[in-house]
């Protein structure tokens, strides 16, 4: 066997380049980023009685700018927790979108889905991962969700990546791996869970046609850290002297954001591949280079963002003469205990899904139709699927915004007899209801009733069979001045469907305009 | 390196057959989990019958009373007059223990038993040399907020005794061969246990007037139990003829007197400051119905108990000699 002589060999291996430890940067980040995705899960987990108390389980929401600024624009308020978004602002404004490449939980999802299905998309580099006009969108978006904001209507959430991952796991992806384990004696069930987990489903199935079409396209928090970006120190530069314009660099880029002569600064997700992959070695990654176009590389007409912002803005009158929103919520729209105002709860909900993660009888539920177009994924409380457990304030605990307010089981007081926290009132429905409807006798809902007194009493009656003969019994009553709209009731009632004793939002404490009698004894 | 474009195509048609395997092979996998895990690939349902846990009826006193501050005395005490534990567990036994875990309320507010009394239980098994005490209960509210607040939780694993309440259990198919009940769903821990010892709390109830030990085994059931109230009396009748406990040991230091069985204010609780162990599981109801002033042949379930030989009413009442211990 003699060795083929080098001149035989197709192409040369590309030299290894001295001093450089060229993998460094690329492995850095990936160690980041599963860090960061399993500590966004572990977070999730973590949203438990004695969870709460080992970890601060809000702090991803809380960094979250457009969180941060989306509630500061719809309810003029800053609530403490999020002035750590300053945080990524300022890690932005030093490295540029670093939080999309090497934090972000779902940027890494849609990178890990991108990255397998890599082969999938064929073609010249350059024409495959090319900036697209459409990836303009998500500006608009940002512009559109912050004019919405400033009026009054919160709809940040719905787009955040933050947001639509933990809703999107807590009510979608991890209530379907549930329902394949064996023995669950409650299974949780989420309204909507098809449709919760199908959105993500779709957004992580999109990469198989354009690498992290999410981050590049729809992400209003990239589009905001991107504008920030075109401020930041440390830049990508290219050296375009010593540049052979193999494209190699356009392969595994992130942002297609191009990093050649022009490269667009507010695409970049910083994941630094570029300089991992440039034979030549003339990209650098490295603070003071000059900008190497205007307006971070991507301008859009002016026309278009005013199209945007008019759009925004017009949303909140629109949901506001909707009945069934905030101007006039429908009956099912339970709010969890110490929830605030309606139109105040809506301008501080990012839809997050926190607290129906961590309510521990899945009674919260993301609200699809019940809460108006408005209130598209807010928390309910569906007492068919569980009730608001009475020593319980887990979801005031978790909210990142406040919408919830936090308090104590003593303060909630539904374990000692008090009923100042209302969330809804019961009602009987006296054709379903056993002992009412057909003279057999059941008690179930007074004896689970937890209020002390208890708010369900029983009129000692007697009534009638078919064939004429008499039974006493106990007919269940209902004292609106002790129901605190726990849901006990309705949850625990044997007629299975539709529960003979309903709770309905009227009489909550949070808004004086939902009382219904005019004197609550005390 | 000669490519031949034939052999590409095979490779290529390869590859794609094994991708379309791979997803085909993937969600059959998934499919045939759920199949598993919701148990339709078994054909036959089987029901599960329940071993009778009692011990031979003791020569002396079947029912033991004693009256103290310390609940853990009282249980010692009570249990020494009857014999003691060693009478009723064997070494290598596993003991159930079914206190009342069902709500999310504090030990003051009488709602569930003193956790002072399951953990001296447990110990007591335990010293007899049981392999193996499980605390187990299907709380109404949430059972894992239920077993932190209630104490129990803590106190039966200090104790040396494990606690199991759902999801950490699932649920079996069981006979009851009752009057009113064929068969229901049972908590399966139930199966675990050669020995089955009742440890329920002395409360007001609406429908059934009071509760105590009869009712107590509600607490193994799965299903909608909230449909079990439309013939109680016959339904706990059926449930408690199907269980047979080894050993009963009544809480009553304190005894829900209103508002039960849920209770909530502290004026709803009497402190009472008594426990009661026997093997009549139906003299020691008759006994709590007593502590509410209740004349016990006025509550059905427990005619219905002693029809069914499950034991005697009036064992429970009139004049029971208490023992006192200590201040």
């Amino acid at each position: 066997m003699s060795a083929p002589s080098p001149s035989a060999l197709p192409l040369a291996p590309p030299e290894k380049r001295k001093g450089r430890p060229w993998y460094l940067p690329v492995v850095y980040r990936r160690i980041y980023q599963g860090f960061f995705l399993a500590l966004f899960f572990v977070s999730l987990a973590l949203m438990t009685d004695q969870g709460v108390r080992l970890f601060p389980v809000r702090i991803f929401f809380q960094v979250d700018p457009l969180t941060a600024v989306g509630v500061l624009a719809s309810s003029w308020l800053l609530p403490a927790g999020l002035a750590a978004a300053v945080i990524v602002v300022a890690l932005t404004l030093v490295f540029g979108r670093a939080f999309c490449g090497w934090i972000c939980p779902f940027g890494t999802l849609n990178q890990i889905v991108s990255w397998s299905t890599r082969r999938l998309r064929r073609g010249p580099f350059r024409e495959v991962n090319r900036w697209r006009p459409h990836y303009r969108f998500k500006y608009l978006l940002l512009i559109a969700l912050l004019f919405a904001a400033l009026a009054g209507s919160l709809q940040a959430g719905l787009f955040d990546p933050l947001s639509l991952l933990a809703r999107s796991f807590g009510s979608g992806i991890v209530p379907a791996l549930h329902s394949l384990l064996p023995g669950g004696y409650r299974p949780r069930l989420y309204a909507g869970a098809w449709f919760t987990g199908a959105i993500l489903i779709a957004l992580l199935a999109a990469n198989r046609w354009i690498a992290r079409w999410w981050c590049r396209a729809v992400c209003p928090l990239g589009a905001g850290l991107g504008w920030i970006a075109r401020a930041a120190i440390y830049r990508i530069h290219v050296d375009v002297s010593a540049c052979t314009e193999c494209t190699l660099c356009v392969r595994d880029c992130q942002g297609a954001d191009e990093p050649f002569e022009g490269h667009r600064v507010s695409e970049c997700h910083v994941c630094l591949n570029c300089v991992a992959s440039c034979p030549e070695g003339v990209i650098r990654f490295a603070p003071f280079v000059p900008a190497a176009v205007p307006s971070g590389g991507v301008s859009i007409p002016r026309r278009q963002l005013l199209g945007a912002a008019l759009s925004g803005a017009a949303l909140l009158p629109l949901f506001r003469a909707s009945a069934g929103s905030a101007s006039a919520p429908g009956p099912s729209a339970i709010r969890p205990p110490g929830s605030l105002a309606e139109p105040e709860f809506l301008a501080r909900c990012i839809r997050c899904g926190a607290c129906v993660n961590a309510c521990p009888t899945s009674a919260l539920q993301p609200a699809l139709g019940s809460a108006g177009i408005e209130g598209l994924f807010t928390p309910i409380l569906v007492p068919r699927r569980g009730w608001c457990e009475p020593s319980c304030t887990l979801c005031g605990q978790v909210c990142p915004t406040g919408a919830i307010r936090r308090m104590s089981a003593e303060e909630k007081g539904w374990t000692r007899g008090r009923s100042e926290v209302r969330i809804g009132t019961a009602f009987f429905d006296q054709g379903r209801c056993l002992p009412w409807g057909m003279a057999t006798p059941c008690i179930v809902c007074q004896e689970v009733c937890p209020t002390s007194p208890k708010a369900i009493w029983l009129e000692e009656a007697e009534s009638l069979r078919r064939d004429g003969s008499k039974v006493r019994l106990q007919r269940p009553r209902l004292d609106p001045s002790l129901c605190v709209g726990c849901g006990l009731c309705e949850a625990k009632c044997p007629v299975t469907d539709t529960a003979a004793v309903r709770v309905t939002r009227v009489g909550e404490s949070r808004d004086a305009s939902s009382s219904f009698i005019l004197r609550r004894p005390s | 390196m000669n490519k031949d474009p034939e052999s590409t195509e095979r490779r290529l048609v390869l590859k794609r057959l094994g991708q379309a395997g791979l997803v085909l092979g993937g969600s059959g996998a998934i499919a045939a989990l759920g199949a598993f895990s919701s148990g339709r690939w078994r054909g036959d349902r089987k029901l599960a019958t329940i071993a009778d846990h009692r011990v031979e009826p003791s020569p002396g006193s079947a029912l033991a009373v004693a009256r103290g501050t310390d609940p853990a005395r009282l249980v010692r005490a009570s249990l020494a007059a009857i014999g003691g534990m060693e009478r009723f567990v064997r070494p290598g036994d596993t003991v159930l223990l079914k206190p009342n875990m069902a709500w999310d309320r504090t030990v003051e507010q009488g709602a569930n038993t003193h956790p002072a009394i399951v953990a001296e239980v447990a110990r007591l098994c335990l010293a007899a040399r049981a392999k193996r005490v499980i605390v187990a209960e299907v709380p109404v509210h949430d059972a894992a907020r239920v077993a932190e607040r209630s104490g129990i939780r803590k106190a039966a694993l200090e104790a040396g005794a494990e606690v199991l309440i759902p999801p950490d259990a699932g649920f079996v198919d069981t006979a009851l061969s009752g009057a009113t009940l064929d068969h229901w769903e049972v908590f399966a821990p139930l199966f675990l246990a050669d020995r089955v010892i009742n440890l329920p709390i002395v409360k007001d109830h609406a429908l059934t007037r009071f509760t105590c030990g009869l009712k107590n085994w509600y607490g193994l059931l799965g299903g909608t139990r909230a449909r079990l109230h439309q013939d109680i009396h016959h339904a706990i009748a059926d449930v408690a003829g199907a269980v047979r406990p080894t050993l009963t040991v009544v809480d009553a230091t304190r005894v829900m007197v209103r508002g039960g069985p849920t209770g909530g204010r502290l004026e709803d609780v009497r402190i009472e400051n008594a426990v009661a162990a026997g093997t009549d599981a139906v003299a020691l109801d008759a006994w709590g119905a007593g502590l509410l002033g209740l004349d016990p042949f006025d509550i059905p379930y427990l005619m219905l108990a002693e029809g069914r030989g499950l034991g005697s009413i009036r064992a429970g009442m009139g004049r029971i000699e208490e023992i006192r211990v200590g201040a």
